[in-house]
């Protein structure tokens, strides 16, 4: 029962309502608005262009489309949009166009003390985080000019690793889901898990782990890391074996690969790609073997490199990455030295928790060190690692206070998404998602 | 005390070093930043925490990367991206470089000769604008939309200069020091087009 305007009670049931009530609500407002609206819009006569984004003007001529691939688009790995142009279904030209997942990142570092840093950088690629935190501990000790033990470089290294097995495993995963070879997201996801819950007990976290800090590392490794890396290294090379086993020589899995997406050498040059990409193309650089960093002249391993450029190429060359990575976690094992996890120096690094009940020097530079942190001297500085996606730089300036001036990350995937353009170009759109998935993009990088 | 007195000593002789140093720039000891340095006169040498560092005049910067490809065999420009140094608590002394509020800074590698460099030009803030890497460089274009974007640091030359990471229409440079966060409030708005 309701009042009517004139304030006479009204039984709704007496008469139906119709569009000339005032009263009226249809029965699904969102519904009737979008046959009016909506429906219109799909009219087969009519070409649908568009647009947004700085792409040029298109000619007119002949019969092309433009479209956006995403940024919701299930293969694009997060919020990646491609816009494309296309010619029934062969791509004419391709542009990503990137910054929906822009959360300013480099800002924030610019807020947070050298300490609070690392928590900061290891947000943006959030598939091997590890890396990022390494390379940023590894500009601010530049600048502080320290060195670290030898026990957490090699901590550090393996854990790497670790990571770039995860990395690839993920990549495995969503390559084999993209492509439609579905049962592999179960197993990159099976070994991946594993590699995670390793992780997990070493670094407290799956993910994002905040474990690498500048000094060291953020604690001891966890009774029996030996034997869990070893059974881990295991489950991942068996299962390696079986994803070889199921794709390599799939003649599905190379039709769809094997020649798509090529990129020269020259143009990878030219376009600073790094990683992965760079080494499909006949090019074996790796940063772990051309300008050793950490301890990584002291193992053995391979770099992995072939010679066609192509999607199916970077598909085994990751795949191989995986087992050199293991290999190199293997020696972690076996030759993990003994000593400090971090450097002892009070001023960098906090105090063992213990010492804070007993020592009022430890609890006063527990507190500094928390709140306001160590300060850098001025300066500035580049430093650089390989990460699973390729060169991941850390541009780092000190102004002598405890934040720094300027927090810059050199996203592998940032430049990598350029090479999407010479790559799509003039084939099919299908073709378009072996190209995204195989360039490994990990958008929290690329928009920082 | 002897120890104070070395100290003193070293003490001493730094000062006069680093006067010293204040006039002139140090002779290059790297190679690349040699020939650098011979090539485009008036670029300035520095050392940083190990590395080789050229500050160049920011009208020689595209002629600088043509340089380092052709000439240097630097394969690839791995980065460009800049600094706001409006209010630096303390800022980097590098004697001969009259600096300026914004650098831009960019880093070269070469495969063939498995070496790095890194190129900083001042920028002033009246005229920030620097020649476009895109020509040696196109990989170079994405990093310096991103400086565009963030910084509002335009480069000439550049093929495709549109923001990249903010929106289209959005009214200020984040990264600039003076760039207050938090300006713009958050705002949950419905979209004005028919659903």
């Amino acid at each position: 029962m309701s009042d009517t305007r004139d304030g006479t009670r009204d039984d709704p049931g007496a008469r139906p309502p119709d569009e000339h009530d005032e009263e009226f609500v249809p029965a699904d407002p969102r519904l009737t608005r979008q046959t009016d609206e909506g429906a219109q819009e799909l009219q087969p006569e009519r070409e649908l262009v568009v647009t947004g984004g700085p792409w040029p003007e298109v000619e007119g001529e002949g019969d092309t489309m433009i479209i956006n691939m995403g940024p919701q688009h299930p293969s694009t790995h997060g919020v990646l949009r491609v816009m494309l142009e296309l010619d029934a279904e062969t791509v004419i030209r391709a542009k990503p166009v990137i910054g929906y997942l822009h959360t300013g990142m480099e800002k924030t570092g610019e807020e947070l003390t050298y300490v609070q840093g690392a928590t900061n950088v290891t947000r943006m690629d959030y598939a091997s985080p590890l890396s990022n935190e390494l390379v940023f501990s590894m500009a601010v000790e530049r600048l502080l000019d320290i060195e670290v033990p030898p026990r957490a470089t090699w901590i550090r290294m393996y854990l790497n690793e670790l990571n770039r097995m995860a990395s690839h495993l993920l990549f495995q995963a969503t390559n084999g889901l993209d492509m439609g070879a579905l049962s592999m997201i179960v197993y990159g996801w099976r070994e991946r898990e594993e590699t995670l819950r390793l992780l997990e007990k070493i670094t407290g976290l799956r993910m994002n782990n905040n474990y690498i800090r500048p000094g060291g590392v953020a604690a001891e490794l966890p009774d029996g890391w030996q034997e869990d890396t070893l059974a881990l290294c295991e489950t991942v090379e068996k299962g390696v074996s079986e994803y070889d086993e199921l794709l390599t020589g799939n003649p599905i899995w190379q039709e769809r690969l094997v020649g798509v997406g090529v990129v020269t050498t020259e143009q990878a040059l030219a376009l600073s790609l790094t990683g992965p990409i760079l080494r499909s193309t006949g090019f074996p650089w790796d940063l772990r073997k051309s300008q050793p960093y950490l301890a990584y002249d002291e193992v053995d391993f391979d770099v992995i490199y072939t010679q066609n450029g192509d999607c199916y190429d970077r598909y085994r060359i990751r795949l191989h990455e995986i087992l050199e990575s293991a290999k190199i976690v293997r020696q972690c094992v076996e030759k993990m030295p003994p000593g400090d996890y971090r450097v002892q120096d009070r001023k960098v690094t906090p105090p063992p928790r213990a010492r804070i009940d007993e020592s009022m020097e430890a609890l006063i530079h527990h507190f500094k060190l928390f709140t306001e942190g160590f300060k850098v001297p001025p300066g500035e500085t580049y430093v650089s690692v390989e990460s699973p996606r390729g060169e991941v730089g850390c541009y780092l300036v000190a102004d002598g206070t405890g934040k720094p001036c300027r927090l810059h990350i050199r996203g592998p995937s940032f430049y990598n998404l350029q090479s999407m353009t010479p790559m799509m170009e003039d084939r099919l759109i299908a073709d378009a998602v072996a190209v995204i998935s195989s360039v490994d993009p990990i958008m929290g990088e690329v928009d920082r | 005390m002897p120890d104070d007195d070395a100290r003193e000593d070293a003490h001493k002789n730094g000062d006069t070093r680093v006067e010293e140093e204040e006039k002139k720039a140090p002779a290059p000891d790297d190679e690349v930043a040699a020939a650098v340095v011979e090539r485009f006169p008036g670029t300035v040498f520095h050392r940083s925490h190990g590395q080789p560092v050229v500050y160049v005049d920011r009208a020689v910067w595209a002629e600088l990367g043509g340089f380092l490809r052709d000439e240097q065999q630097f394969t690839q420009c791995l980065d460009v991206t800049a600094v706001d140094h409006l209010v630096d608590a303390a800022r980097l002394f590098v004697p001969g470089v009259h600096t300026e509020r914004f650098e831009v800074i960019a880093n070269f590698l070469s495969h063939p000769r498995n070496r790095r460099i890194r190129a900083i030009c001042e920028v002033p803030a009246g005229d920030a604008s620097v020649p476009s890497l895109t020509d040696a460089y196109p990989g170079t274009n994405f990093g310096e939309r991103e400086v565009y974007d963030l910084f509002g640091i335009t480069f000439t030359g550049h093929p495709d200069l549109a923001r990249i990471l903010m929106p289209d229409d959005w009214v200020g440079y984040p990264l600039r020091k003076d760039d207050a966060p938090a300006r713009v409030p958050v705002t949950f708005k419905e979209d004005p087009r028919p659903r």
